[in-house]
């Protein structure tokens, strides 16, 4: 079922965790369909420096938490609202089918994030 | 060593050596087809007419009250649709119970769309059928009362007896799916009266592909598998002779060692509940306490995480379980089972079935408790549910 890749991304997931204070904050899904994840960034000049995930779902939420973090850290919040899930999952050499609308929800987390920091920043 | 602990007996069981060895002439020597009718075939019916006679005894029914199968799904689809569609001239209400197999409910889907209506009784917390309950909701025109002997998730054994008492009382037959029961409880078809029951082997040990379903002398019902002469006319396609050799054979071992196995497997679990309610916090034992439980089953939902990262965490570690969650069924829906016990969807979603078998140890499930909270641990750490502060453990 899953790749080799995606378990050892579940067993060892990098950004477990939350931001105190974060610049921005995005919080996606619901216990109903079992899958929530609530990204936390740390934002100076639009640059991502810090990305921290906490996920409630399946094997496969878990691994996309951690490598959507991973890849989003450094990026502008440009280059970071053009990650999308199946960018995700080619870095984690693919998902079963039934497992996309998983990475689906590391994309709407991020960019949820990062719509929090601009209003924020609007402020 | 790597570990490998199978914990998931209620999905399946490895074939018994006893029975293997059993099987093995008919794939190679005896391998004529029963309904010939040279020496070849006439050697081959005497192995399906053996079988037939070992399973007849242990249920207390007639040989001639047991058709073969391909298994409990096929079982439970020809009882309910060819009872259903036998009666249809006194009625199309159906009744079920909502923790049914899923070879039941989507069944009673498909009999819908033929014109039939479907009734669930109710259950209680533990999975127990209402039986008030199912006297409020037969009808004149209700003619199929179907609940399962044990519940394949949580292990609720039913009350079979009464429930068929109830069903003759008001003119309806009464099925039963004994699918997680037969071979591990004591039945008696005719002292629980009922009129149609499924059983498979692959559950005691016995070999995939393969099952049964009683059918009480009088009751006509109609064949969904039409073909040739096998199975009296009632089911057609070549008897799967080594099949039916091999399920008779660990059903004979199954009734043998019942009691030993029951009190064995039912010692492992009764330790493992107690430690993993003591020892892990937020956890909630699915199903009934020990009384009316099947001997192997242990159903927790673990609160704040899903059950399928749970599932993945032990199976990491070399642990064998199941889980209801969404995400391990394929589904978008948590299971049927929990939702119809009144769990909310995120403990749904958090649970994971154990279910032991003859050959686990107490070793085996105390590693498993290690394993099990090590996991736990992790996954609420990772989770942005697990809030604890102010809770009350064990919900």
């Amino acid at each position: 079922m899953y790749n080799e890749k995606v378990m050892d991304v579940f067993q060892n997931p990098k950004n477990v965790g939350e931001i105190e204070n974060p610049d921005g904050i995005g919080t996606v899904g619901n216990e109903v369909c079992g899958d929530i994840m609530q990204i936390t960034l740390r934002i100076e000049n639009d640059v991502i420096k810090d990305a921290k995930f906490k996920t409630f779902g399946c094997a496969a939420a878990i691994a996309t938490s951690s490598t959507a973090t991973e890849m989003i850290k450094g990026m502008t919040i440009e280059e970071a609202l053009k990650v999308t899930n199946k960018k995700v999952i080619d870095t984690l050499g693919g998902l079963p089918a039934q497992k996309i609308h998983c990475s689906v929800l590391a994309e709407e987390a991020i960019k949820k994030a990062i719509d929090d920091y601009r209003s924020k920043q609007a402020k | 060593m790597e570990k490998h602990i199978y914990f998931d007996h209620a999905a399946t069981t490895p074939l018994s050596e006893e029975a293997f060895n059993k099987m093995k002439p008919y794939f190679t020597e005896i391998y004529g087809n029963a309904n010939s009718q040279h020496a070849f075939g006439r050697e081959a019916v005497k192995g399906v007419d053996e079988a037939r006679d070992t399973i007849a005894k242990i249920i207390n029914c007639r040989p001639n009250e047991l058709y073969f199968t391909s298994g409990g799904t096929e079982s439970d689809n020809w009882a309910f649709r060819g009872a259903a569609r036998a009666m249809q001239r006194k009625g199309k209400h159906l009744i079920i119970s909502p923790i049914e197999h899923a070879a039941m409910i989507m069944t009673a889907h498909a009999l819908e769309k033929e014109g039939f209506e479907i009734s669930y009784m109710k259950v209680d917390e533990y999975g127990f059928v209402d039986l008030e309950h199912l006297k409020s909701i037969i009808r004149p025109d209700t003619t199929f009362i179907g609940c399962m002997m044990a519940n394949n998730e949580v292990g609720t054994i039913e009350p079979i007896k009464e429930i068929a008492k109830i069903a003759h009382e008001h003119g309806a037959i009464c099925f039963t799916d004994a699918v997680q029961a037969a071979g591990v409880l004591k039945i008696d078809v005719k002292d629980l009266g009922v009129d149609l029951m499924s059983m498979s082997s692959h559950k005691i040990y016995g070999p995939k592909g393969v099952g049964a379903l009683y059918i009480r002398t009088g009751l006509s019902i109609e064949s969904i598998i039409t073909g040739g002469h096998q199975e009296r006319m009632k089911r057609g396609g070549t008897t799967n002779v080594a099949g039916v050799v091999g399920f008779a054979e660990a059903f004979k071992i199954a009734d043998r060692d019942m009691d030993k196995n029951f009190e064995y497997v039912s010692s492992l679990r009764d330790h493992f509940i107690d430690r993993v309610l003591a020892e892990v916090p937020y956890v909630k034992l699915n199903g009934p306490r020990k009384e009316g439980r099947l001997p192997a089953n242990a159903d927790f939902s673990f609160k704040y995480i899903e059950g399928e990262s749970i599932l993945f965490s032990l199976d990491l570690a070399g642990i064998a379980v199941s889980s209801g969650s969404a995400c391990s069924s394929g589904s978008l829906e948590p299971s049927h089972v929990l939702l119809a016990l009144g769990l909310p969807e995120g403990l749904a979603h958090g649970s994971i079935r154990f279910s032991f078998g003859k050959h686990n140890t107490l070793e085996e499930v105390d590693y498993a408790v290690e394993v099990l909270k090590a996991a736990v641990e992790r996954l609420r750490s990772m989770s942005p549910l697990f809030k604890p502060e102010g809770e009350i453990k064990n919900v």
